[in-house]
C-alpha cells in the first residue's frame, strides 16, 4: 500500500537524521574547552567533510529523479532521505561554523545553504497541504474540466443573452470577454483578478465577477414579466459561472504556491555549490 | 448468363487470389468471384501507407503471386499484377447470393442476376462481411460511401454520416474538424456507442460542432445537376421530411457477418459461439462435400496461412499429393521426440494417446501442435510452480508428472491426461506446483489456441468442464478425499454464466446453493438504510456463498457479477455430502467465514469507502489483475510517472495521469490494469500480445503487425498505435549544454518507408530490474500499483 515519502520505510530517514545531529551534537559538546570551536579543527573538518557530501548527495536527487532505469531504490525513498538529511545540514553545518560568521565567501556558503534548507521545507509543508486541498477545491475534477464547464456556461450565456435586451447582451458579453485568468507568478500567487467589464460604454473593474452580478441583480429590480423570468435564470447561471472562475482562480493560486519554492530552491541550490566549492578551495589555498 | 467452370473461388482475399492464381497457372478452367470493385477488400481498407507485415516469419511462402512485408500500396499493386500476368479470370461486383446443387455440379447464383456453375467451390470470403447498405434509391451512386480512410482528406464538404456506431460517431467527430457534418440516427439516442465516444458526440452536438437529426432514417438520394452541392439527402424524420443538400454522405450502419451467408450454403459450425469456425478435413474441406473454406473464414487470419492454403486446396482438388507448407516446420518440432515417425503418424500417436485432443479434427489439431510447444523434460524438473502467472495448457504424451498442490497432497498424472487448465481458465496465477516424471513427454499449447479450440469443439469444452469440477472440489474442499468419491458430487455440479452486473443471489433469498468462481469475479454488498453499499470484492479460484450454507438459511448479502463471470455451483445437498466426506473442511469454513464476517462488519461501518469500492468496480477493475491509481491527496502533478513511463518505454508514455476519473481522492489514470481475461488478447492475428511470467502482466511483443485489433478491443483506451522512437538521450548532455532531448521525452520518430506504427501499452516494466517505474520515480509516494483483493485495504484507509 501506499505511504507519503515522510513515512516511507517507517521513516527510516528521519531516524538516520536524528542519529546525525545527535552525533553531531555529542561530539560538538565534548570537545576540549581550550579549543575555540570553528572549521579548522579535526571536529570541523568532519562536520564539514560529511556537510559538503551530503550538500553534493541532496543536489544528486536532480539527476536521480530522472534517470528512470535506476534500480537503486526509488524516487520516493531518495526524497523522504532528501528532506530529513537535508534537514539534519542545518544542524551539522551550523556546527561545522562554530558560530563564526562574517563577510566573507564562507558565510555566503552557509547563508545560501540556510535559504535553501528553509526553501526546501516550505516546500515539505506545500506538498503535504495544497495537493489534498485543491483535489477538495475541485472535488475531485481536474482543472481541465473546469475550464471545459467555464467554456459551456460561457457558450450557454452568450447564446442566452442573444434574445435579451441590448444593455443586458453588452454587459454578459464584455463581462466574458474580458475575463482575465492567470498573468504573471505573482498575479497567479496573489489571485489577482484583472477582469473589467464595459456598463453603459465606460469599463469596470470586475474583480471576482461582483460588478456585473451586483448589476445584473440591481438590473432585475426593474424588469417585468417575461425578462423578469429570463433575467433571473440569468443570474442564477451567471452566479455557477462566478463561483467556477472562483474554484479556477483559487487553484492556480494554489498551484503557484505549491510550486513556487522549486524557484528558490533549484537555482540557489546551484548558487550553493558555486560558493560551496569557492569556500572549499579557498580554505585549502589559504591554509 | 451461365459459366461453367472447373473450380469457382468466392472472395479475391489472399487466399482466393492465390487459389485462383494457381488454377491459372496449372491451366485449370477458373473463375475468381468478388463482391466489390476491388481485390483484397479488408487491406484496402486499411489506412494509406500502412505498413503489412508478413508473419509468422518462419512459415515459407507458398504461391504465384507474391507477397511480402511491406506498404500496403506495394503489396495492392504486386498482386494486381501478379493475377494479370498469371491470367486469373476474376469478376468484380460479383457478390455470391446462393450456392446450391452439389459436388460436380454447383450453380452460383449471383446478386447480379448472374449464375456461375462449378465442380468445386472455394470459399475465402473472410470475416468482415459486406458493409450493410442504406437500402434507399441512389444508394449506389458516387457521394455515397461506406468507408472513410482518412477524414483529413475531406476539407471544407458538407457531409452526412448515417448510423449511431462507434464507427459512426469516430468518423462524425473526426470530420466536423474541417467539414460540415450531420449525423443522421435512427433512434433518439446513441445507444450502442462506448461511453468515451457517446460523451464526445453528445458535447460535439451541444456545442453545436455536429448536427444530429435523431429518430431519422433516409430516404432518398438525389442527384443535382448544378449547383454548390452534388447531391441531396432526403430524410424521413419525426417531424415529417426533411432535405439536406451536401457533397458526400457515408454510411456506417455495421455490417452483415458472413456467417449466416455460410450457413446457407449447408456449411455447419459446431455450436453458437460467435468464434466458432466451421468444421474442415486437413485438406481443408467443409461437412458439404466440393465446398473449400480457406483463410480467416476457417480460423486462419494471416495474410501469408490464406495464400498458402489457396495453393494448397486446389492442389488437394487436383488429387495432387503435396505436404502442408507447414510440414517442415513440423518435423523440426518433432525431431526431439523420442519416437521414429513421420509427421503424420506422430499427429496420429498424439490424438490416440491424448482423449482430450481425440474430438478435434486433423486441420485444427495441426495448427494446434504448430502452435504448441512439445518437450521432453527431465525427472524432478519444474514444469511451473504454483502462484506463477502462466497460462498455458499442458498433455502428457509420454511418462507422467507429479502435480503439487500442497506439501501433504501431490498427485499423479499419467499419459493422456491433462493439467494446467485452471488458469487456462480463470487467467489466474498457478494453483499448484508440478514436477516431470521419468520419461517424460510433455505438449505445451498457449491460452489463445486452446481457447480457440474450446469455441469450436464442444467435445473438448465438455472434457474440461468436467474434469475442472473434479479438481476444484478436491484442491480447494476436499485435498484428501480420493477422486472416485467426490465423482459422484462434481456430477450434480452445475456450471453457470453470470453477465456483468447481474445477480448471482440476493440478501434474504433461501440459501440454496454454495458457488465456485471459475473465472470473473464478484462483489458482495449488504442493503443498508435502502441503499446498495459494496463490501468486499472476490476473485476467481474462490468459493462464495458458503456462509448461509453453513449456519442460516437465508443470504446474508447480494452478490453480484463484476465482469462476465461463470461459476460452478453445488446446491446444499452435495455440500453436506462434501463436508461428511471430507475431515475438517467444516473448521476450515467455519474460520473463513469468520475472517470474511470481521471484515464485512469493519467495511459496514464507513460508507464513504463502501463508496469508493463501488467507483472502483465501476470504472471495470474487477477484472483488473494490476492497475495503476493515484492518491490525489499526495500527487503534486510533476508527471515524472509519464515521464518515466515514456523514458522506459522507447519515448511513448503508456499512462495518461491527467486522463480518467477521480472519485473521493482515488484517481485512475488512463493505464493498462491487465485484465484477467484480457480483451486485447481475444483478435491479435500473429499472437503478439501475451501474458507474462511472475507478474502477470499482459504486454505486446515485437511481432506485432500493427493491425490495431487491440486498440479497438481495449473497453479502457490504454493502447496506442505508436513509431518507435530513438534511444534517450545523455542526461548531462542535456543538464549542462541543454543539447538533445529532456529525459523521458521520446525523440520523435524519423518516419521512414519501413517504419510504421505498432500497438503499446504498459508491460509492468517487465524488463526493468525494480519494478514498474511509475510508481518508482513517483516523488512523494502518490502512485501505487494494486490488485482488486488490495482494494479492501485501501478504501479502510479512506476514513
Amino acid at each position: 500500500m501506499h505511504t507519503s515519502f515522510l513515512s516511507h520505510a517507517n521513516a527510516r530517514y528521519l531516524k538516520v537524521a536524528l542519529v546525525l545531529v545527535g552525533l553531531s551534537i555529542a561530539a560538538y559538546w565534548s570537545q576540549s574547552r581550550h579549543v575555540v570551536p570553528n572549521g579548522g579543527t579535526w571536529l570541523g573538518y568532519t562536520l564539514g567533510t560529511i556537510g559538503a557530501l551530503l550538500i553534493l548527495w541532496l543536489i544528486y536527487l536532480g539527476r536521480r529523479k530522472r534517470n528512470f532505469t535506476a534500480g537503486w531504490g526509488t524516487v520516493r525513498g531518495w526524497v523522504s532521505a532528501h528532506v530529513y538529511l537535508g534537514t539534519a545540514l542545518l544542524v551539522v553545518a551550523t556546527l561545522h561554523t562554530g558560530f563564526q560568521f562574517g563577510m566573507n565567501v564562507h558565510t555566503l556558503a552557509y547563508a545560501l545553504m540556510c535559504v535553501v534548507i528553509f526553501s526546501g521545507l516550505f516546500g515539505v509543508w506545500a506538498y503535504r497541504t495544497y495537493p489534498e486541498a485543491r483535489n477538495s477545491l475541485k472535488r475531485s475534477q481536474t482543472l481541465d474540466d473546469i475550464f471545459l464547464q467555464l467554456e459551456d456556461i460561457d457558450t450557454q450565456l452568450k447564446r442566452d443573452v442573444s434574445t435579451m435586451a441590448s444593455d443586458i447582451r453588452s454587459v454578459i458579453t464584455s463581462a466574458i470577454d474580458r475575463t482575465e485568468i492567470g498573468g504573471g507568478i505573482y498575479a497567479q500567487i496573489a489571485g489577482r483578478d484583472n477582469s473589467k467589464v464595459v456598463i453603459a460604454g465606460e469599463v469596470h473593474r470586475n474583480a471576482g465577477q461582483l460588478n456585473v452580478v451586483a448589476w445584473l441583480v440591481q438590473r432585475l429590480t426593474t424588469a417585468e414579466g417575461e425578462e423578469s423570468k429570463k433575467l433571473a435564470a440569468l443570474v442564477r447561471d451567471y452566479g455557477a459561472r462566478q463561483q467556477l472562475l472562483q474554484v479556477i482562480r483559487t487553484d492556480i493560486r494554489f498551484q503557484g504556491i505549491q510550486d513556487v519554492w522549486l524557484y528558490v530552491h533549484i537555482p540557489l541550490s546551484i548558487g550553493l555549490l558555486a560558493a560551496l566549492l569557492t569556500h572549499v578551495v579557498s580554505v585549502f589555498i589559504y591554509w | 448468363m451461365s459459366v461453367v467452370v472447373e473450380i469457382a473461388v468466392i472472395g479475391a482475399g489472399p487466399g482466393g487470389m492465390s487459389a485462383a492464381a494457381r488454377c491459372a497457372e496449372l491451366g485449370v478452367e477458373h473463375v475468381l468471384l468478388e463482391s466489390s470493385s476491388k481485390i483484397a477488400n479488408t487491406i484496402q481498407k486499411y489506412q494509406k501507407g500502412k505498413h503489412v507485415m508478413a508473419e509468422p516469419g518462419i512459415l515459407p511462402l507458398r504461391s504465384p503471386i507474391v507477397f511480402d512485408a511491406g506498404k500496403r500500396e506495394t503489396i495492392l499493386d504486386a498482386w494486381e499484377s501478379g493475377l494479370q500476368s498469371v491470367g486469373v479470370n476474376i469478376q468484380y461486383e460479383a457478390e455470391v447470393k446462393a450456392i446450391s446443387g452439389m459436388q460436380g455440379d454447383f450453380v452460383i447464383s449471383l446478386m447480379n442476376g448472374e449464375q456461375v456453375q462449378a465442380r468445386h467451390v472455394i470459399l475465402g470470403i473472410g470475416l468482415q462481411g459486406n458493409p450493410r447498405q442504406m437500402g434507399v434509391p441512389g444508394e449506389q451512386s458516387d457521394v455515397v460511401q461506406y468507408t472513410l480512410d482518412d477524414p483529413e482528406e475531406y476539407k471544407e464538404e458538407t457531409i452526412a454520416i448515417i448510423g449511431a456506431g462507434d464507427a459512426a460517431i469516430e468518423n462524425a467527430i473526426a470530420l466536423a474538424v474541417s467539414n460540415k457534418v450531420y449525423i443522421i440516427n435512427r433512434k433518439d439516442e446513441f445507444a450502442r456507442a462506448k461511453e468515451g465516444n457517446l460523451n464526445l458526440i453528445l458535447a460535439a452536438i451541444d456545442a453545436g460542432r455536429i448536427e444530429c437529426f435523431y429518430n431519422s432514417a433516409p430516404a432518398e438520394v438525389q442527384l443535382l445537376e448544378q449547383g454548390e452541392f452534388p447531391a441531396n439527402l432526403v430524410l424521413k424524420t419525426g417531424s415529417g421530411e426533411a432535405t439536406i443538400p451536401l457533397h458526400r454522405i457515408i454510411a456506417r450502419l455495421g455490417a452483415i457477418p458472413p456467417r449466416s451467408l455460410v450457413e446457407s450454403f449447408g456449411i455447419e459450425f459446431p455450436n453458437s459461439d460467435p468464434n466458432a469456425i466451421p468444421a474442415l478435413t486437413s485438406q481443408y474441406e467443409s461437412n458439404v462435400p466440393g465446398i473449400y473454406v480457406i483463410g480467416a473464414l476457417g480460423g486462419y487470419p494471416l495474410i501469408k496461412q490464406a495464400m498458402n492454403q489457396g495453393y494448397e486446396v486446389v492442389e488437394y482438388i487436383l488429387g495432387h499429393d503435396v505436404k502442408p507448407a507447414d510440414h517442415e516446420l513440423l518435423a523440426a518440432k518433432f525431431n526431439s521426440l523420442p519416437y521414429d515417425l513421420e509427421v503424420d503418424d506422430v499427429l496420429a500417436l498424439m490424438q490416440e494417446r491424448i482423449p482430450v485432443f481425440a474430438g478435434v479434427n486433423a486441420l485444427q489439431f495441426r495448427e494446434l501442435m504448430l502452435d504448441s510447444k512439445v518437450w521432453t523434460p527431465a525427472k524432478g524438473e519444474v514444469i511451473f510452480k504454483q502462484h506463477d502467472y502462466t497460462n498455458t495448457f499442458f498433455t502428457i504424451l509420454g511418462g507422467a508428472v507429479e502435480i503439487e498442490v500442497n506439501p501433504e497432497l501431490r498427485i499423479k498424472a499419467n499419459v493422456g491426461a491433462f493439467f494446467g487448465e485452471m488458469s487456462l481458465m480463470s487467467g489466474r496465477r498457478r494453483s499448484a506446483t508440478v514436477y516431470a516424471g521419468p520419461d517424460c513427454v510433455l505438449i505445451e499449447t498457449p491460452r489463445r489456441s486452446m481457447i480457440k479450440l474450446i469455441a469450436s469443439v464442444e467435445a473438448v469444452k465438455r472434457v474440461l468442464d468436467e474434469t475442472f469440477i473434479v479438481r476444484t472440489l478436491q484442491q480447494k474442499f476436499a485435498p484428501n478425499t480420493p477422486i472416485e468419491e467426490l465423482q459422484p458430487i462434481a456430477a450434480r455440479a452445475k456450471m453457470h454464466q453470470f453477465q456483468p452486473k447481474e445477480v448471482l443471489f440476493r440478501e434474504g433469498d433461501e440459501a440454496d446453493a454454495l458457488h465456485f468462481i471459475r473465472n470473473g469475479s464478484v462483489t458482495v454488498s449488504v442493503q443498508i438504510d435502502g441503499r446498495e453499499v459494496v463490501m468486499s470484492y472476490v476473485p476467481a479460484n474462490t468459493p462464495i456463498g458458503e456462509m448461509a450454507l453453513l449456519g442460516n438459511t437465508t443470504r446474508t448479502a447480494t452478490v453480484t457479477a463484476a465482469v462476465k463471470t461463470e461459476t460452478i455451483s453445488l446446491d446444499r445437498e452435495s455440500f453436506n455430502l462434501l463436508l461428511e466426506r471430507s475431515e475438517g473442511l467444516k473448521e476450515r469454513m467455519q474460520s473463513m467465514v469468520k475472517q470474511r464476517h470481521e471484515q464485512n462488519v469493519a467495511l459496514q461501518s464507513n460508507s464513504e469507502s463502501s463508496d469508493l469500492m463501488s467507483f472502483l468496480m465501476g470504472q471495470g477493475l474487477g477484472e483488473a489483475t494490476d492497475v495503476l491509481l493515484i492518491d490525489e491527496n499526495i500527487c503534486v502533478g510533476c508527471d515524472l510517472c509519464e515521464s518515466a513511463c515514456a523514458g522506459t518505454h522507447q519515448g511513448t508514455s503508456r499512462l495518461n495521469r491527467k486522463a480518467g476519473p477521480t472519485f473521493a481522492h482515488i484517481h485512475v489514470p488512463t493505464s493498462c490494469r491487465h485484465c484477467e481475461d484480457p480483451s486485447c488478447m481475444k483478435d491479435c492475428p500473429p499472437d503478439a500480445i501475451q501474458r507474462g511470467g511472475l507478474g502477470g502482466e499482459v504486454f505486446i511483443g515485437d511481432n506485432c503487425i500493427g493491425c490495431g485489433n487491440c486498440q479497438r478491443n481495449c473497453p479502457y483506451g490504454v493502447i496506442q498505435m505508436a513509431y518507435k522512437t530513438e534511444a534517450p538521450d545523455n542526461y548531462w548532455r542535456w543538464m549542462l549544454f541543454g543539447l538533445g532531448q529532456k529525459p523521458g521525452k521520446g525523440k520523435a520518430a524519423v518516419v521512414t518507408e519501413s517504419s510504421f506504427k505498432q500497438a503499446v501499452k504498459c508491460d509492468m516494466c517487465k524488463d526493468q530490474s525494480g519494478g514498474p517505474s511509475c510508481v518508482r520515480a513517483c516523488p512523494t509516494g502518490a502512485a501505487m500499483r494494486l490488485s482488486p483483493e488490495e482494494f479492501v485495504d485501501l478504501v479502510n484507509l479512506v476514513r
